[in-house]
């Protein structure tokens, strides 16, 4: 348990100087992006005069140099201050907090069919190396995997939202139908199977493919020619000895799909107008917001790193050879 | 040549071959295949396909020809693709290189760097930077590239830190060659296999992240491309649902040729058939 512990700590003083970077790389790309968020402003609201513009640059603090506004930026963010939104007048954590919960939800979700389904359809895969559903299925993964997530989720719409008229194609939720409890986490549930399906599909192919692969290995290993060799029953020798010594890589591919999950929803969530993450993602560069943008990229890391930290430790928890001290 | 006899061999590596020659093919003679500005009204609005010969998938919702948007869309995923592709190897392998011969501090910074830009999610780091410098297709094929350069920089590193110790860099030393001669013409070159052997894994995600951002309206607008012309059809989804799908297709076909030309050159370069994900 302590070497957990030590792999925690160290995990988290190694981020600091990446988050550093991450904040100067924000505030360098806004530096050379044309107008600030007063600029922004003032072309959504129709303009404004000199003395307004002076005002609003003075109030916003934007009138000061480059350094001294990331000097301000750092030193609230070593109070985990995340700052004020200059494009919605209001904190960014407040912002981010509210937003997060419909990415979360929606990522989520989408791991937990991809991971569950996808390891599944591999292990009917990589039982029998080499036959017909195993070629099916294969094939039938790459194609899956080069589908572009937001044209299936407009496929999708068009069947099951256009065609059939089963299934919502927007939103998070029906607006202001009253619903609560039970009944609002069902409205809820409807709209997202399509919004899921559409980013999880993908990744489904992805764990089907790395766990038939990592299958295919397992087979070759003595142990497994032993398990044969003492008569054990097919089914048994597939689940109890290849799928679950086939599991770690698959693992490993959940840690590095995370970013990836991410950046993902921020197009679904745009197919699906869904009030998440990426949406707001989209509204702070629109809106020349330097602090959001700054937040929602630190955010996102901070949840990757995370979720690395989170799978270093299963990993080592699965794989007793693994300590979590190498993991590190 | 080795390689080469190892990659027509495989089923695979042949068939995404013939697909991504199909399409390069289509993709170059567009000036020839279609003359006419892509972007120009051709006909009636909203003519269905296989209605009318001389436009045969039918027009959009302005009239323009649907067949001649996709050749030339095809020129511009093409074109970003290995654009994007070209100069993440780039990046990569010259972070990758001086890492892992430098070493020490130079070694630290850089690897942190490339944490740095591994944990942002790509896509994120695309769409931030493309609509901070306006949408044109350098600053795109360079979003996308920004984000792709890390995992090329890591396994070119990896290769140099096993390479720099060989006899050959030890005798270059004694040659009296200038160290930064050494790490690019006598190292580099050997350790650039690892990468290449991903190159195609990242045209392919170079061109599902062009597709994504012009879907989302932070394309070139001057040029067509299949993620534009998804975009315009999804508001016709009811009346006219070729028109979103149509380009579709054309994007899952190419991706998927790239994919398997990718699985040829892994079990080319090795006999136990290193799959692509």
């Amino acid at each position: 348990m302590t070497g957990n512990w030590v792999l925690a700590r160290r995990r988290a003083l190694a981020a600091v100087p990446v988050l550093l970077i991450l904040v100067l790389a924000t505030f360098l790309l806004l530096e050379l992006a044309s107008g600030d968020a007063v600029d922004a402003y003032l072309v959504t609201s129709g303009g404004g005069d000199a003395t307004l513009v002076a005002q609003l640059r003075q109030h916003y603090g934007l009138d000061q140099s480059v350094l001294a506004r990331l000097w301000i930026y750092l030193a609230a963010l070593a109070h985990l201050d995340l700052g004020w939104s200059v494009a919605f007048d209001r904190p960014v954590s407040a912002l981010i907090t509210e937003r997060l919960p419909n990415t979360l939800l929606l990522m989520g979700s989408a791991l937990a069919l991809s991971f569950g389904l996808g390891s599944l359809l591999g292990v009917v895969a990589g039982a029998r190396p080499g036959s017909l559903t195993d070629r099916l299925l294969s094939v039938g993964s790459l194609a899956l995997y080069a589908v572009p997530g937001f044209w299936l989720g407009l496929v999708l719409v068009l069947f099951f939202t256009v065609d059939l008229r089963w299934l919502p194609g927007s939103g998070i939720e029906t607006i202001a139908s009253g619903k609560t409890g039970l009944a609002r986490a069902a409205d809820i549930a409807r709209h997202l199977v399509l919004p899921v399906a559409a980013l999880g599909f993908i990744y489904l192919a992805l764990f089907l493919r790395v766990m038939r692969s990592a299958m295919a290995e397992v087979w070759q290993l003595d142990f497994v020619t032993f398990a044969q060799a003492k008569g054990l029953s097919r089914a048994r020798i597939v689940w109890r000895h290849v799928a679950r010594n086939a599991l770690l890589p698959l693992v490993t591919m959940l840690g590095l799909q995370a970013a990836a999950m991410l950046g993902g929803s921020v197009v679904i969530e745009s197919v699906f107008a869904i009030p998440g993450f990426g949406r707001l993602a989209s509204e702070a560069v629109a809106g020349r917001d330097g602090p959001l943008l700054a937040g929602i990229i630190l955010v996102s890391a901070v949840m990757v790193i995370a979720i690395n930290l989170a799978i270093d430790l299963l990993y080592a928890w699965l794989d007793p050879r693994i300590g979590a001290r190498q993991a590190g | 040549m080795a390689f080469l006899r190892r990659y027509l061999r495989s089923g695979a590596g042949m068939a995404g071959l013939l697909i991504l020659a199909a399409i390069a093919l289509a993709a170059l003679a567009a000036p020839w295949l279609a003359p006419r500005d892509p972007l120009a009204i051709a006909g009636p609005a909203l003519l269905p396909p296989f209605s009318d010969a001389g436009l045969p998938l039918g027009t959009d919702r302005l009239g323009r020809d649907v067949l001649a948007g996709l050749i030339h869309g095809a020129r511009a995923s093409l074109a970003v693709g290995l654009a994007a592709m070209a100069a993440a190897l780039l990046i990569g392998s010259v972070v990758g290189t001086v890492a892992g011969f430098a070493g020490g501090l130079v070694d630290e910074a850089l690897m942190r760097i490339t944490d740095a830009f591994q944990v942002v999610p790509r896509f994120l780091l695309a769409l931030a930077f493309v609509s901070t410098l306006g949408p044109s297709i350098g600053t795109v094929v360079l979003a996308i590239a920004l984000g792709a350069w890390t995992e090329p920089a890591r396994l070119v590193r990896a290769q140099v830190l096993s390479l720099r110790e060989r006899d050959f860099v030890a005798a270059a030393r004694v040659i009296g060659m200038h160290p930064a001669e050494i790490a690019f013409r006598e190292i580099l070159p050997n350790a650039l296999t690892p990468a290449l052997a991903i190159a195609a894994l990242i045209v392919a995600a170079a061109v599902l992240i062009e597709a994504a951002l012009s879907f989302l309206g932070l394309g070139d607008p001057n040029i067509v491309t299949w993620g534009t012309m998804i975009a315009e059809g999804r508001n016709l989804l009811r009346t006219a649902p070729s028109l979103s799908l149509l380009p579709g297709l054309a994007l899952v076909v190419t991706v998927l040729g790239i994919y398997l030309v990718s699985e040829g050159i892994g079990e080319a370069l090795d006999r136990r058939g290193r799959a692509a994900p």
